[in-house]
């Protein structure tokens, strides 16, 4: 099987008005669905957890606070899965909560 | 009479693994074997004398001795004692500046078999060999009752552990224990195999029950000889503990086919032992220190929720959420199984057969059974299909009986 990455992207990040019992319920969805994917088999490891502040530093010279204004979708954390093929591990991506909040699921292969 | 025919196996049990330790501390490892031999012919001698003298008054004292006569003559009339083990004994020597005298002292016992403790669990030495060495030297099985644990036989066994005994040669294996850098790594080392002992008298082959509940008594016995020591007593040291108090409270209750999460609901919680229930509640209690979450933390916490037998959805809740979590640490597919019945606990069983198609465990027959209990209440015609393929998988009488239960409760 061949290691892949999987990169959750999100529009928003905000959960400053989200309610301490919705916030469980999310952290449950994401743990629900990495598990699924480990019940299988197919986990290989949690990648880190952005932070959603951060700067940029352009060609230039320039930095500002974040690319977040410019592109829709802000990339927030990934996993690692291994899987036979591009197809299957673009089926592991499916359920993610990264979806439900209006974000998007990458599936990269990694080299080796 | 009785007891007098009891005592001799009992102490050797008991003091074996304490004198093997001491008296390879003394003069090393690399003769372990002559340590064995010593202890096992101080056994025979009390054997015959107490036969014919009556049992002394204090029977371990009375083997101290023996065992001290016994090594220091052994020793000195060795030629090992001159070529080999006296240049090295005096750079010990130099280094602890300790008298070359056996010391059958409590305080000597323990810091030895913690120190054997370390080199037998030490990862130079293939897993396999070392259950089989740990069981002969930390715990003092004999080798027939090593081969009945493992199903095989006194030679395979033999050769397994005369294998772990090179191994310790040429390592180079000391009696020490491990510096401050290493302790934490190589505990888990010793932590895996009790882990292993535990599960091996738990889910063993064998089919003698008594054997297998002195697996799990000594497993649990050296976790508490961890406990003891302060550089050992960590938090998962107590994890593993609660663990095995939790799993050995409901020995009594098992009934045929362990390690089976369906079968489990139908154990008599009246059999359950509440003495090791509350014990293993203190360890757990202790082990919710520092910041690392083990598997030994996880599956105790389990182990616990079972332990109180009240089906709430909070309940299988919790439970789900602590498999999800031992499954990101390490995958088998037993835990994946038993994630996928918690979820059809916590969730019902349209979420858990969608989950559970995924798994694929074709060769598994409690993936099967599970898969029957899924479809039960849904489709009894597919459910019935599962259960069959698990009954032609299963590989022992009793678990097959059991699958053919479940085929005819579906009518």
């Amino acid at each position: 099987m061949k290691e892949f990455a999987l990169l959750f992207r999100q529009p928003s990040y905000d959960y400053s008005k989200t309610s301490k019992e919705e916030m469980q319920a999310l952290q449950k969805k994401w743990q629900n669905w990495t598990a699924s994917i480990a019940a299988q088999g197919k986990f290989v490891s949690n990648g880190v957890r952005l932070v959603a502040d951060g700067k940029v530093l352009k060609a230039g010279g320039v930095i500002t606070d974040g690319p977040f204004v410019e592109i829709r979708e802000m990339l927030g954390s990934f996993i690692i899965v291994k899987a036979d093929s591009l197809e299957d591990a673009t089926t592991l991506a499916h359920g993610c909560p990264a979806l439900d909040a209006g974000g998007s699921v990458e599936i990269r292969p990694i080299f080796g | 009479m009785m007891q007098e025919f009891e005592l001799i196996p009992n102490l050797f049990r008991q003091e074996f693994s304490k004198m093997v330790a001491v008296i390879s501390k003394l003069y090393g490892l690399q003769h372990i074997e002559i340590a064995e031999d010593i202890v096992s012919e101080t056994f025979l001698q009390a054997a015959e004398t107490w036969k014919q003298k009556g049992t002394p008054l204090n029977p371990i004292a009375w083997l101290y001795t023996v065992a001290k006569q016994k090594t220091l003559y052994h020793f000195r009339r060795n030629k090992i004692l001159t070529e080999k083990v006296i240049p090295e004994l005096q750079s010990n020597l130099k280094a602890t500046n300790e008298v070359n005298e056996v010391n059958f002292s409590t305080e000597n016992i323990k810091d030895s078999q913690l120190q054997m403790m370390f080199a037998v669990c030490n990862p130079a030495i293939a897993s396999e060999a070392q259950i089989g060495l740990a069981l002969r030297i930390l715990c003092g099985f004999g080798i027939d009752e090593i081969a009945d644990a493992f199903l095989s036989n006194k030679e395979t066994i033999n050769k397994r552990l005369f294998r772990a005994k090179e191994k310790l040669r040429e390592e180079k294996i000391k009696m020490e224990m491990p510096d401050e850098k290493q302790i934490n790594k190589r505990l888990d080392n010793v932590l895996h195999i009790i882990y292993l002992l535990f599960s091996e008298g738990y889910y063993s082959k064998t089919q003698n029950q008594i054997l297998r509940k002195d697996l799990c008594l000594e497993a649990m016995r050296l976790g508490i000889m961890l406990s003891e020591n302060q550089r050992t007593n960590q938090p998962k040291t107590n994890a593993l503990i609660a663990l095995m108090c939790f799993h050995s409270s409901r020995f009594n209750a098992r009934q045929t086919s362990e390690n089976d999460f369906v079968l489990y609901e139908k154990q008599n919680d009246k059999l359950w032992d509440k003495d090791l229930i509350n014990k293993g509640l203190q360890f757990l209690n202790l082990s919710a220190k520092g910041d690392e979450i083990t598997s030994y933390h996880l599956e105790a916490r389990i182990a616990s929720l079972h332990c109180t037998k009240e089906h709430t959805d909070e309940k299988w809740e919790e439970i789900l959420q602590l498999y999800n979590q031992l499954l990101l640490i390490n995958y088998s597919p037993s835990i994946a199984l038993n994630r996928t019945f918690a979820l059809y606990k916590a969730c019902g069983n349209e979420i858990a057969l969608t989950e559970a198609k995924k798994l694929k465990l074709e060769n598994n027959h409690l993936y099967f059974l599970l898969l029957g209990e899924l479809y039960k209440n849904a489709d009894s015609k597919k459910a019935k299909e599962h259960f069959k393929t698990a009954f032609s998988l299963a590989k022992t009488a009793t678990e097959k009986q059991g699958i053919q239960e479940k085929i005819n409760s579906l009518a």
